[in-house]
């Protein structure tokens, strides 16, 4: 078995120890989670390293070859008749994804120390869930990829709708429905490409041979877009997104943003850039429109909440605008920026998410309003939360400045197949949402955690635990890592989404 | 005279030029982090050595430049140390490094100079204070950012620590974070000088696509000679990239649509965007009077001496570009004037110490945009004028900042009205604060009549007779000001109990002053034009010419003696004047309402008028229709579902009555 296999197994296993434990034993549960999760993360600590010597640049010249290859490849047949096949592998692009899914489950758990009510169940299908999601990323079969896609997706209803708060129900019920949705539609062109193929494989390599027409890729590019944009939080279908991350608990919502959301961009650039170029440049000014919305309406939207969670949830849709952006620029800086952006948000949600649960545990109150000089009593949260929201106003030195760089500099050069000046156009309208994530970001915690202590019980509450202080901890020094030194990660993607580019370039 | 340099073989604070902004970084860390939370007093020592250690290095870095460029000679732009930090694409790489050339030298020394001082002085104004040790690793942060903003050799890394800077004068603006006044003051700080990084990011992606577009990955538009001083092959965001003749020469030919303006013009105004904000000209200057909201230490340091410099080190650095924009340089040269008297006015009425000093740094600054914006490349005596301003103001504005912060220490108030009398009780700050107020009112032999005499220079020898005229004036009202807080403050009764219990500060605040107003004396007879120029020729030291020195001492003169008159026994006199003004008085005392325009657009116009509705929006209208097809498919079920009876019956009548109707639409089709 090899060590992709083993980085779906052991968040399986795990979850089949959680299973087996009897629900009485519901500390231990925490703990088998927490070594489980932990075991995963140094899993992918072994993978990187791997992959890193493997694929090591030591000539500019080779560098390009050695990082575009998949790496760590394992193909059994499966059903053959169908040509489906179990066949995983990585390259720089999974490989961040991966580092970014442990750090975030491995945090997710600690900060979901404290969860008390049917603790076992909880924590088993959160880590089916993740155990969906680290498939998805090394997954090269379509139809392998779509089962491990469902497999992500589905446990988020029962996530929501029995540990969730508030009108959790109706969340998880329309979360679950919009994305089945976006499912359908990607399903749909997952099968015309299957079929008029006629190579009678689901090989995503395979396919990539497949001499598609142009007029066959422009309808099913939209399809392939638009059902990945749902879960990505594309304008007009972002709506699940607000209800579903408020009526999260908190893990669920630091996996959901964190990752989950990371699952759209990758499949769209997976799968819709890469299969489909043609498409991808007869629809790429269309959607770096649609996605420009996405970036200022979501900010816009941000500054009036009054609900921290539903405050982070515009953020977000605004920032996975720019991963979608990203990927609509069909440039090599904004394709690297919007990997590149799916990491950065990810981390930086997630110690978002992470942080409002932390504060409400303490306050039992999410409403911005209702809460004041914080900062005295917690200093260490209210730092956090501080790092977060310089990380999401893209503050250079932490990750979101160079994701954001990346895919302003991509749209802002255009690429051939989109008029320069509707490009420069939109970039520039893009831009335009740093000043107002600056004023929502400051608005809100300035509210939250600065000025005098506005409620008497407040000045009792406690700073973080030891298992928070780990969890930002972590959260926090992946920001700064990436946001210091970016080059190690930019040339992790580079080169990987160097054949998605050069089959763009192909066909003109 | 050409000097050869050999990059590769420069002497050791060269080649270790990173370590000006390291120490600063390295503490920051360390106290924060460790020490902090050991020891208060000890985070002082550790923060205050390193900016020293800083400023050890930046001064063995001038000597070894002014060693191989000899004073006098030409000034090329060395970069001697590098590292490749972020590729963007092939060909487009940001290198971090350290600049080396006359105004980053200068604008090192003045950082770590004042730095240095004012680490010193904190340690004494901070005592105890809770957030002691806080207090220094945020004033490391600033300094590290600063430092690594002037040692910028390329534009990103500029706007990198150009938001870092604003971070960190965010945190020292805000470090009373239980006082809302502090905490909106930062916001605002933050938010207004955002806005104005957009200008700049605008700016700098459109420098970066033609530098990059306009030569490809393979034509190195700068001479060789000028790439042989990096140790690193030269990038299209480079400074040395972006002022070089070639490339300004292709870039100014293109033409922004059919406007007449050429895009050069428009990129430079749009970065001239984001130096305004940082320099807080008019009409980005609101969040300055406010971030005096911060302790009075971080006034100094930040918001007088080195941070709102910034923008005018940007426009000094990308001088060549804005010289052959020509408009662009105009704009910098009104915007300059226009802010240098309207701040000088508001300053005349406002009665918070700080505040007038907030405004006095804001119309020193326009005085430094003006004479960037008089100079050209031909004739750049108003480039060294500028230069020469940033670096005697830095002494004497940071003197009377932390002269008012020592006066505000023993008084307990920011209010004029509160003090009086105070040359009894504080010898040294009175005496050091009248050093100030005679420099910056541009009396001789004091440093501020030198640099202000060569700004004037400048604009008239450049032909700019307008703006000449009107440097006078501000003078003029610069002297006014001055007097009139100093006079209240100094001279006349005690007017509160607590003034008349004030008490000279403790060493450790006094010995950084008068290190000030030592400087303040002397800085004014370093031969700037030897050091600092730009272009081949070389801006002579002129010395001192009568036909502007007696009309610029004569407006001192006036001001100072308006604000003796009027300021000098009971104040009615100045009240009677204030009267008979009526609502001019008060306009310029709100000054002009700029706020409350803001405050409307902002709170009324966007958060109203767009931001509400879009929440609205959102939730009634997109989500709404969400909504309405989920209901649809409900009410459609329902609606089918009375066909679901169970009955076998009328499942077969329903497959009759089916089946007729295939027949006959297929017979129908058949016809």
């Amino acid at each position: 078995m090899g060590l992709l296999s083993w980085l779906i197994a052991v968040p399986f296993i795990t979850t089949l120890a959680v299973i087996f434990t009897p629900a009485s034993q519901w500390k231990a549960v925490r703990w088998i989670s927490a070594v489980g999760t932990g075991i995963q993360l140094a899993l992918t600590a072994l993978l990187t390293y791997r992959y890193w010597i493997a694929a090591a640049p030591d000539t500019t010249a080779t560098m390009v070859a050695k990082l575009t290859k998949l790496y760590f490849v394992e193909r059994i047949p499966w059903f053959e008749s169908l040509g489906i096949q179990y066949f995983v592998g990585v390259d720089g692009i999974s490989v961040s994804m991966i580092i970014l899914t442990s750090i975030i489950i491995f945090t997710g758990t600690l900060a979901s120390w404290n969860v008390e009510s049917r603790t076992k169940e909880f924590f088993a299908l959160l880590l089916l869930l993740v155990t969906g999601v680290f498939g998805v990323f090394v997954s090269f079969d379509l139809f392998l990829f779509f089962m491990f896609y469902e497999l992500a997706v589905l446990p988020m209803y029962l996530l929501i709708g029995i540990w969730g708060t508030g009108p959790k129900e109706y969340s998880a019920m329309k979360l679950t429905l919009m994305l089945l949705v976006g499912s359908a539609f990607v399903l749909v062109g997952l099968f015309a490409m299957y079929h008029v193929s006629g190579l009678h494989t689901f090989d995503l390599q395979a396919l990539a041979g497949a001499s598609f027409s142009k007029d066959f890729q422009t309808w099913v590019f939209p399809l392939i877009f638009v059902g990945f944009g749902v879960l990505g939080a594309l304008y007009p279908f972002h709506t699940w997104s607000p209800d579903g991350h408020s009526s999260a608990p908190t893990a669920v919502s630091m996996l959901h943003a964190g990752v989950l959301m990371k699952l759209g961009g990758y499949g769209a650039l997976r799968i819709g850039v890469y299969l489909l170029p043609e498409g991808a440049k007869a629809w790429g000014l269309f959607f770096m429109g649609l996605t420009t919305i996405n970036i200022l309406y979501g900010s816009l939207g941000a500054v009036m909440q009054k609900d921290l969670k539903y405050f982070t949830a515009y953020s977000s849709v605004s920032h996975c605008g720019f991963v979608l952006f990203g990927v609509a620029t069909l440039t090599v800086m904004g394709l690297k920026g919007a990997v590149l952006q799916m990491f950065s948000h990810g981390i930086m949600t997630g110690l978002f998410f992470g942080l409002i649960g932390m504060v409400y545990g303490r306050t039992h109150t999410r409403l911005i309003p209702d809460m004041g000089g914080l900062a005295k009593v917690m200093p260490w949260l209210a730092t956090s939360f501080y790092i977060a929201g310089l990380a999401s106003l893209g503050l250079p030195g932490l990750a979101g400045f160079v994701a954001e760089t990346h895919v302003f500099l991509g749209g802002f050069f255009g690429n051939p197949w989109s008029n320069p000046t509707a490009t420069g156009v939109l970039t520039i309208l893009a831009t335009m949402s740093i000043v107002v994530t600056a004023v929502y970001v400051l608005r809100g915690l300035a509210t939250v955690f600065q000025g005098p202590i506005t409620v008497a019980e407040y000045e009792t509450l406690t700073d973080a635990t030891l298992p928070e202080k780990i969890a930002t901890g972590m959260l926090i020094a992946t920001l700064v890592f990436v946001g210091v030194v970016p080059q190690y990660f930019i040339t992790l993607i580079e080169a990987s989404v160097m054949p998605m580019i050069n089959r763009l370039s192909m066909g003109s | 005279m050409t000097t050869e340099i050999d990059i590769q073989h420069l002497g050791f604070a060269m080649r270790h030029a990173w370590l000006v902004p390291a120490f600063p970084l390295v503490s920051f860390v360390l106290v924060a982090l460790f020490i902090r939370p050991l020891s208060q007093r000890f985070s002082a020592v550790v923060a205050t050595l390193a900016v020293f250690s800083s400023w050890v290095v930046a001064c063995a870095i001038a000597c070894e430049y002014y060693r191989l460029c000899p004073p006098g000679g030409e000034h090329p732009v060395l970069v001697p140390w590098a590292f490749e930090w972020l590729r963007y694409q092939p060909g487009f790489t940001v290198n971090v490094g350290v600049i080396v050339d006359p105004i980053s030298v200068l604008l090192m020394l003045v950082v770590t100079t004042v730095s240095t001082l004012v680490h010193i002085y904190s340690s004494g104004y901070m005592k105890g204070d809770p957030g002691y040790g806080r207090f220094f690793a945020y004033l490391n942060l600033f300094t590290f950012s600063m430092l690594g903003l002037v040692a910028a050799p390329n534009i990103v890394q500029m706007y990198v620590f150009w938001e870092l800077v604003g971070v960190s004068s965010f945190l020292l603006i805000g470090f009373y974070y239980q006082k809302p006044s502090a905490v909106s003051a930062s916001k605002k700080a933050f938010i207004v000088t955002r806005f104005a990084d957009l200008g700049f990011l605008i700016g700098v992606l459109t420098l970066g696509y033609f530098a990059f577009n306009l030569f490809g990955a393979t034509a190195p538009a700068v001479s060789a000679r000028t790439a042989a001083h990096c140790t690193m092959p030269l990038q299209p965001m480079d400074f040395l990239y972006l002022t070089s003749p070639e490339f300004l020469a292709k870039f100014g030919a293109l033409a922004a649509g059919s406007t007449g303006i050429t895009l050069l013009t428009v990129a430079m105004v749009l970065v001239f965007m984001g130096a305004a904000g940082k320099s807080a000209m008019f009409p980005l200057h609101i969040w300055l009077p406010d971030a005096m909201e911060g302790p009075t230490p971080v006034s100094a340091l930040i918001h007088a001496a080195t941070m709102v410099v910034a923008g005018v080190y940007l426009v000094a650095r990308m001088f060549p570009a804005f010289a052959v924009s020509g408009a662009a340089l105009l704009v910098v040269a009104y915007v300059g004037a226009f802010t240098s008297l309207f701040a000088a006015v508001i300053g005349t009425t406002q009665d918070d110490i700080k505040r007038v000093l907030a405004f006095s740094t804001l119309s020193q600054l326009g005085y430094m945009m003006l004479a960037l914006g008089v100079a050209t490349m031909d004739s750049p005596l108003g480039y060294t004028a500028s230069m020469f301003h940033l670096f005697t103001h830095a002494c004497f504005k940071a003197l009377l900042f932390l002269g008012a912060g020592s006066v505000i220490h023993a008084v307990h108030s920011n209010e004029i009205w509160d003090m009086g009398g105070l040359r009894k009780k504080m010898p040294i700050t009175h005496i050091t604060f009248l050093i100030a107020t005679l420099a910056i009112s541009g009396f001789w032999p004091l440093s501020g009549f030198f640099s202000k005499d060569e700004i004037l220079a400048s604009a008239l020898a450049n032909g700019h007779t307008f703006i000449f005229g009107l440097a006078l004036f501000v003078a003029g009202l610069t002297a006014f000001y001055m007097f009139r807080i100093y006079l209240v403050t100094f001279w006349g009764d005690f007017r509160t109990d607590k003034a008349h219990h004030a008490h000279e500060a403790p060493p450790l605040m006094w010995i950084p002053l008068v290190i000030l107003a030592v400087l303040s004396v002397v800085a004014g007879y370093v031969p700037m034009g030897k050091f600092v120029s730009i272009g081949v020729e070389h801006a002579e030291h002129h010395g001192i010419n009568f036909a502007i020195a007696i009309p610029a001492t004569i407006a001192a003169l006036l001001g100072t003696g308006t604000a003796l008159l009027l300021y000098t026994g009971s104040g009615s006199r100045a009240d009677a004047i204030a009267r008979s003004l009526g609502g001019v008085h008060t306009l310029i005392k709100q000054k002009f309402y700029i706020d409350e325009v803001y405050l409307f657009i902002t709170h009324r116009l966007i958060f109203n008028l767009v931001s509400r509705p879009i929440a609205w929006f959102d939730r009634a209208v997109v989500d709404g229709s969400m909504n309405a097809s989920a209901w649809a498919t409900r009410a459609s079920g329902y609606l089918f579902s009375w066909m679901q009876t169970g009955q076998v019956q009328s499942y077969s009548a329903w497959f009759a009555c089916g089946a007729m109707l295939v027949l006959l639409v297929l017979w129908a089709a058949l016809i």
